[in-house]
């Protein structure tokens, strides 16, 4: 799935122009793909509601974020959704399209759209504020039960720590580092679905990441929150959070990493 | 959307309610599903094998008790083999009914405990019937 949002980028960097990405409020002009229309059905409302159908003009290289905020400026001004960057970097423009969670920034409409329709709703397994926009307050709280923050000892008089690039374990971090925390892997996990207090593959990364930074002094906490039935070992390596990872991380790889150094501990009586 | 939250701002959803078991033993208890997973996957292909072995001329009760009578080879590998059913199944029953029906706490783990206990002493009970007739 990810080889396939791949395709468009590899087109634009073949030749197309930037010029050719245009924006929803650009008139349609003739370089649009044959003058079509897409029919697009959008979520309305909060935890109930319903979907609105829009007809929105198909341009070239044209992303879902695109066909949302042509919406939203030309057709609807009332519907709400989120984002910031455009570019792949902030995590904030994550929806449910076509019933999987995607980054809509960065996905095209024509590696999504089944035929010349789109469905576009909030992320699963968090409550929706209104239309597009979820809370993610509880998935950043999970965050902070995982003990994602970083607990180092050194003070802003001590040199920088020396961590060698080619280290088994700074080779682990760069892995799971460049995560984004959109809550696309948190949307798609059934476990989150089926058991709510399910830290989820974001916090779970997070962790793994902290674990495996030699210069963290919270390893043993950190280890025995992220254990357990609401923790690691609830994983039940359906790897859908790392088919959807739109950074290509493998949360499902991270926390097996956590399964393994919490049961050590276990066994060695550290938790 | 206001929660009460505890300690570096979790909020109290997520902290473990005081009747669960102890985190190092829910660490344990998926340990020992994934050892007593590896001892099944042996005993199951010894097990299938040794049926279609024996079958192949036709099989009787009075065959397999010739084999199984007397024999602590058969005794102790089906008396692992139970052991092995016996903590696997009450572990992952356990999982399953906390996902599927949100079942949690001390009455589940009493539960599964004593479907653990029922499950050994009836394939106990079965491997005495068999070795020791």
């Amino acid at each position: 799935m990810r080889s396939e949002e791949k395709e468009p980028r590899l087109a634009a960097s073949a030749g197309v122009s930037p010029t050719d990405h245009a924006s929803p409020l650009t008139p349609h002009t003739s370089r649009s793909s044959n003058h079509r229309t897409l029919h697009v059905r959008v979520w309305r409302g909060t935890e109930t509601g319903h979907y609105d159908d829009f007809d929105v003009p198909r341009l070239e290289s044209q992303t879902v974020l695109d066909v949302v905020t042509h919406i939203q400026r030309k057709l609807d001004p009332t519907l709400s959704y989120r984002y910031a960057c455009r570019v792949g970097m902030c995590g904030s423009c994550a929806m449910t399209v076509n019933g999987k969670a995607r980054w809509t920034c960065r996905t095209h409409v024509s590696v999504v759209a089944e035929g010349d329709r789109l469905e576009i709703g909030p992320l699963h397994n968090l409550p929706v504020v209104k239309d597009l926009v979820t809370d993610m307050a509880p998935f950043f709280d999970k965050w902070a039960a995982a003990k994602g923050r970083f607990k180092g000892t050194a003070t802003r008089h001590d040199g920088f720590a020396r961590v060698p690039p080619q280290s088994p374990q700074r080779k682990l971090v760069d892995e799971s580092i460049e995560c984004i925390g959109c809550g696309v892997c948190y949307s798609s996990c059934d476990v989150v679905t089926w058991r709510p207090d399910y830290l989820g593959p974001a916090a779970l990364t997070r962790a793994w990441t902290l674990v495996n930074d030699v210069r963290d002094v919270g390893q043993r906490e950190r280890l025995a929150a992220v254990a357990g039935d609401a923790g690691c070992h609830a994983c039940h390596t359906h790897t859908s959070c790392t088919e959807r990872c739109p950074k290509g991380l493998s949360p499902t790889a991270g926390i097996a990493g956590l399964k393994r150094a919490v049961l050590a501990a276990a066994l060695k009586g550290e938790l | 959307m206001t929660q009460i939250r505890g300690a570096e701002g979790v909020p109290s959803s997520l902290i473990p309610h005081p009747s669960a078991l102890a985190v190092r033993t829910q660490v344990l208890l998926w340990g020992a599903q994934r050892a007593s997973a590896a001892v099944l996957g042996l005993c199951v292909l010894v097990h299938l094998v040794t049926i279609i072995y024996a079958v192949r001329g036709g099989l009787t009760a009075t065959e397999i008790l010739a084999r199984t009578s007397g024999s602590f080879a058969w005794a102790a590998f089906y008396a692992v083999f139970v052991a092995a059913v016996a903590v696997h199944a009450p572990i992952g029953l356990r999982n399953i009914l906390a996902e599927t029906f949100g079942w949690r706490g001390r009455a589940l783990d009493v539960f599964v405990l004593l479907v653990g206990i029922v499950l050994a002493v009836w394939g106990w009970r079965a491997v005495y019937a068999v070795v020791g007739a």
